[in-house]
Order: C-alpha cells, then structure tokens, then sequence
C-alpha cells in the first residue's frame, strides 16, 4: 500500500506506520470467521473497555477520470468502525467494510494489542500472519483461474 | 364538489400482506435466502449496488429479495436505506491500475503487455438455453493455471501516451474539494467530475441507449474499447484519528477505458482521446456506456459541434436517474382527483361553447337558404 498523503515523520514512525497499516488491512479484509476462530484460539486476551461503540457508517468511494486524472465520487461503501481501549492503555481502531459490528470491534482490539511490543510478535504469529496467508492464498487462486482464461494467439503464416 | 381525501387504510395494508404473500410465491418452493441472491444473481446484485449507490452485496441482495427481483425498486430501496447512515469521510481514489484482475481484454492491441484475459464472460457464450441447468445439473469447475495473472497490468492508454498520440488525464489537487451530487445539485456547465457521478449512478438501460445513439450517428465520436477490466481493488480511508490511510476492505469494480479519435482543435494537436467508465461490481455493459456517454459529454471542452442528445449535459443528466424517473412518472398513480375536477370542468365548459358555436353557425347558414 502506498501511503497518498505524506505527513512529516522519521524513518522509525514511517516504518511503525507501515506495520500498522500492514496489519489493520489483513484485519480489515479477513472473512470475518477466519477472525472470529483464531482470536477465540488465542489462549490469552487481555481486558478492555469499548470507547468509541460500534457504529456503522459509510465511506465515499472515490476514482480517477481515465484511471489517473481528476477524482470523482463513484458511490459509498459500507462500513464499521470501534475504538478499544486496553486495560493498560494501548487504544485500537478497527475500520471494515460491511455492517458486521463484532469484526470492527475484534479488529480494533487486535490493533490495540498489536502496538504492544511485548504481545506483538505472538499475536502476529497467531492472528495476522494466517489471515494473510488465507489472503494471499485466496489472491493467488483467483489471479490462477483468471490466467487460465488468458488468450494465446497463434497466427498463421500465409504460404506465398 | 366533494372530494374525499381520507380513507384506504384498510385496502393499503391489505395490499401490503397481499405483495408479501405475492414476494413469498408458492410456499411449496423452498424460499430464497439472501446468500442465495448474493451468490447466484451476483451480476444482479452488482447493478443494485452501482445505481443504488451503496456498495454492500447483503444489502443489495436483501432489496433484491424485498422487491421480488424488481432491480429499480430494489436501487430505490438501497438509496433510501443510504440516507440513514452517517459518512464517516472520503476514501482515497482507488488505484485500478494495482487492481487484481480477473478480466482484463483490449480490443485495440493483440498482444499488450499482460496480453488478453478473457475471465468470466457472457462473450463467446452462445446464448442458446442450457436445459442442463434447468435440471439441475451444474458442477462448474474452474481449470486452475500455474501461475496466476501479473499484478499491476499496464494500461492501455499508457502505451499509447509513450508516443504521446493521447490526452494525458492530470490529477486534480490532493485537497481540493471533489464535487459531491449526493450533497450539492448539479450546476451548469457542469465539470467532469460531476458528470461521472451523475453516469456512475445513472440507468443502464438509459446510458445504453445514450451510448448507441453515439455510435449511430448522433454525436459521433469513433471509440474503440482500449482496455475494459475488471476485478479487486483496496479501498482506502484516512480516519482523522489515526492521520494516515488504512485498508478497510476490497471492492469489485469494472473499468473501461475507451479511445477516441480527436482531429485536434487551433490549441490541440490531433490526438487519441478518452472516455472513461466506472462500475461497482461486474457491470461491464453500464461501464461501456458510461464511457461513450462521457466522452460524448465532453463535446464543448474539445470544440465539437453539439447537436445530440448524448452531447447535452442538462439533458443527460437531469435523465439519468431511475430513482428521479421512476418517482415522477410514477407519481401519476397518485390521486389528482382536484386536478382532474378542474380539468373535466374546463374541458364541459369549452365543449359546450364549441357546439353553441356550432349551433349558432346551422341557424346561420338555414337562415341564409
């Protein structure tokens, strides 16, 4: 992903962004099952508290005249949003797409934990990782259907 | 004169249970489910979605469902629901250009880079009813390449703008403001941007005929089908919260990017220019026309002569909306009993002079034999 709109930030913050961005997406597009049954695989889940309550709401969905000129409003998407907070501080977001009010709020509390250095390295293993491999694989699938549809040209040569 | 103005109470909410039991059919046959229509009727469910303005597949299928496959009334239902969700902002543009293909064709180069992926297509179908089907008989099963499609396919447009025979599109400002028609009416002359909301939400069916006015002559503008894709993209939003763009989903779109000729203006040299289509969901039809309806709207910005009803903004525009059309024209069902007393007592009035006159006229001419 391309961050669009640059914001002065040292090379650590920038990777940080990244990261985040990294995984608030593989939780943003996970089926909101494969979330639900690797969190209640977790064997340990810290306390929080709910500060923004789950709310569903709607994004402009935006593209560019010829792919690459001006943008023009195309329609809204569908969208729920949660901010957690942990019982030692760290605060989450969750943004997805679609009404579904307990994948928003699992999303944010997986980001809240995320930002904690300590329980990072475990919960990428146990959460993100799998969600982005059953994405990439889901990706790969599709991209092999479609290359099987791929025309190959023969052409034939006229004998003179 | 008395004119009832209460009443129906009872009729209304009987003909409310009666659609219902209508909608249900014969309760013999297994009823549908919403993942059904999502699943099986995706193209359906995708056109609700693009003109109801709303991408969100249950949804869609639920209108779908609650209008018995009426797709104008189940457009009409997902833009009423619409209106009662906050916006929490604007998405960045989707980039289509990182979009993972599942269709992707040209009609205008052979072997381009990427080359011709056909995907899932009526196309080459030969539109004969398949009985098979009708008896249940269907097993599809996709054949699986090695290697799945390049990512990030190059445009067509871009080998063309490599020898700079096409308009290059410029982005507009990052943070300048992008019209909103769900916010603001339209106003003309109105800019491009308007124009492609207008056609993203617009009918198909009108758009269709828009477009094939264009090719038959009214407003001609000789468009090739440079590239059409279709396929993912990210959506991405930069909640205030957080200062930076995050992935909040995928969404399915189509594109299409048609190439037209220009002869060039006094400022212009002659060069390819473009009309450009943009859909929810698998909609390539509504994609096609949108992008002859576009570029026949840009008729004034390249000097053309305008004298059809594809070139004429306030016309297409004002025209394109099934939820706008369809609540005027049918709005004739509404009770005009006042108005139509006064027309019946108008038209009494004038038919009685017309045959006083036409009396008067005999006595005239009895007399003068």
């Amino acid at each position: 992903m391309t961050s669009k709109r640059p914001t002065a930030c040292s090379p650590e913050q920038s990777a940080e962004r990244r990261a985040r961005q990294r995984w608030m997406s593989a939780l943003a597009k996970a089926e909101f099952g494969d979330l639900d049954s690797l969190w209640n695989n977790l064997p340990s889940k810290p306390a929080w508290t709910v500060i923004r309550a789950p709310e569903v709401g709607m994004v402009m969905a935006r593209g560019r005249a010829g792919g690459t000129g001006a943008r023009f409003n195309i329609g809204e998407v569908t969208v729920t949003r949660c901010a957690v907070q942990l019982d030692y501080g760290a605060v989450g977001f969750g943004y997805v797409m679609g009404r579904n009010k307990r994948h928003a709020e699992l999303a944010a509390v997986v980001d809240a934990i995320m930002q904690t250095p300590s329980r990072r390295e475990a919960l990428e293993r146990a959460v993100i990782a799998p969600l982005s491999l059953r994405q990439d694989a889901a990706k790969r699938e599709r991209g092999q259907k479609a290359a099987s549809t791929k025309v190959d040209f023969f052409t034939l040569v006229r004998e003179s | 004169m008395y004119v009832a103005v209460k009443g129906g109470e009872k009729a209304i909410a009987n003909s409310q249970k009666l659609l219902a039991e209508e909608r249900r059919g014969n309760p013999k046959v297994p009823e549908l489910s919403l993942d059904q229509i999502r699943e099986q009727m995706s193209l359906a469910v995708d056109r609700v979605m693009t003109e109801g303005s709303l991408y969100d597949p249950e949804l869609a299928a639920l209108a779908i469902k609650q209008a018995r496959g009426d797709l104008q009334e189940a457009i009409f239902l997902l833009r009423a629901y619409r209106t009662t969700l906050p916006r929490f902002g604007d998405g960045e543009p989707i980039d289509t250009a990182e979009m993972n293909v599942r269709r992707r064709i040209s009609a205008t180069y052979k072997d381009l880079p990427g080359g011709q992926v056909l995907g899932p297509s009526f196309d080459y179908t030969h539109r004969l009813l398949d009985f098979a089907l009708a008896a249940g008989d269907n097993r599809p099963a996709a054949e699986i390449a090695e290697a799945p499609v390049e990512g990030g396919m190059p445009r067509v447009t871009e080998i063309l703008n490599y020898e700079g025979l096409i308009e290059t599109e410029q982005p507009d400002h990052p943070n300048a403001p992008v019209v909103d028609l769900t916010r603001n009416s339209p106003r003309y002359p109105a800019e491009r941007a308007a124009r492609l909301q207008n056609l993203a939400r617009g009918d198909e069916g009108f758009l269709l005929a828009l477009g094939y006015s264009t090719q038959r002559g009214y407003g001609n503008n000789h468009p090739f089908a440079g590239e059409i894709r279709m396929g993912e993209v990210a959506v991405e939003f930069a909640p205030e919260e957080l200062g930076f763009p995050i992935e909040i989903g995928e969404i399915t779109v189509t594109e299409c990017q048609m190439i037209n000729q220009f002869k060039g203006s006094a400022t212009q040299p002659p060069q390819f220019t473009q009309g450009y289509g943009l859909t929810f969901g698998h909609c390539e039809r509504k994609a096609m026309s949108m992008a002859l309806v576009d570029r026949a709207l840009r008729a004034r910005e390249f000097d053309e002569h305008i004298d059809a009803p594809a070139q004429d903004e306030e016309f297409v525009m004002a025209h394109s909306d099934n939820v706008e059309a369809s609540g005027f024209v049918q709005h004739l069902k509404l009770p005009h009993y006042v108005d139509f007393q006064a027309e019946l007592v108008t038209v009494r009035a004038l038919r009685k002079a017309f045959e006083q006159r036409a009396e008067d006229s005999d006595t005239v001419s009895d007399a003068a034999e």
